[in-house]
């Protein structure tokens, strides 16, 4: 999947704008800051995959799933990532529900062929991008989420 | 590509993770061990890593040199790889820099130690350095 080593970078506005946000205001950032920045994010993901893989691995299971994760912060001593992460895993949740139900609305919406077809569609754009790689996870969450 | 998933989406809401989620996967996926991630876990750990940015960054910046300046530099960075346990797994893609002028001087030093050492015992020069 990765064919060029840029592949494994992370956007850089995107990681500028973290750390702007995170800093006080008007605090310069140097050049060469941001991309050591950039480059330590790529080799956290690494190594968290990595300690999430173990547990998988301890679990007898191949697919990484939210409570690995978990367990590698721990492990790696962050653990002071574990309450906003349980936090944003909550909302990710309400998140799909709510997507779900809205799916589940629009095909009861398209049988009766009502006007709220439109919006509908708008908001689905605004989601495309995501929705292949839930496609083809939805059997696994299926599987691991709802315990 | 990378707007998709920056900012704020329509409702005005934050999102709940600004980095693309797709770029975060091929990173995972690129571990040869790993076969397959779900998508809560891929959620997590995009989050995990935004949650991981602003620590390195504000750690760095209370720890760092330049607060009376207001800048983070490279070198603060490199500190808090080197002086920090948790981030310890830094310390290689962070390695601290010296001067050109410091290291040549050290290499000198170094040449005029060997030279000294030459007579008595002249193969020790690796096992020192």
């Amino acid at each position: 999947m990765a064919e060029r080593p840029e592949d494994l970078n992370l956007p850089n506005a995107v990681i500028t704008r973290i750390i702007k946000e995170a800093l006080p205001d008007g605090v310069n950032i140097s050049k060469e800051a941001r991309s050591a920045i950039s480059r330590a994010a790529s080799v956290f993901v690494l190594y968290a995959t990595s300690c999430a893989n173990n547990f998988a691995m301890k679990g007898k299971r191949k697919t990484l799933n939210a409570s690995d994760v978990l367990s590698a912060m721990e492990e790696m001593e962050f653990q002071r990532f574990i309450t906003p992460l349980k936090e944003a895993l909550e909302a990710y949740r309400r998140e799909q529900k709510g997507k779900k139900e809205a799916s589940e609305q629009k095909k009861r919406d398209k049988d009766k062929k009502t006007d709220s077809e439109e919006q509908d569609r708008s908001r689905d754009e605004d989601n495309d991008e995501d929705e292949e790689k839930l496609e083809e996870e939805e059997q696994n969450e299926e599987e691991e989420v709802d315990n | 590509m990378a707007d998709v998933a920056v900012g704020k989406d329509k409702c005005g809401e934050q999102r709940l993770v600004s980095l693309p989620l797709s770029r975060i996967r091929v990173i995972m996926k690129s571990s040869p061990e790993v076969s397959s991630i779900n998508q809560e876990a891929l959620v997590l750990t995009a989050k995990a890593t935004e949650l991981f940015v602003q620590y390195l960054a504000t750690y760095s910046y209370r720890h760092g040199s330049g607060k009376e300046r207001k800048a983070l530099t490279y070198s603060d960075l490199a500190n808090t790889a080197e002086e920090s346990e948790t981030f310890q797994f830094l310390a290689d893609i962070l390695p601290k820099k010296i001067l050109a002028s410091k290291y040549l001087k050290m290499l000198k030093e170094k040449r005029e130690d060997d030279e000294a050492n030459d007579g008595e015992e002249s193969d020790d020069d690796e096992a020192e350095s």
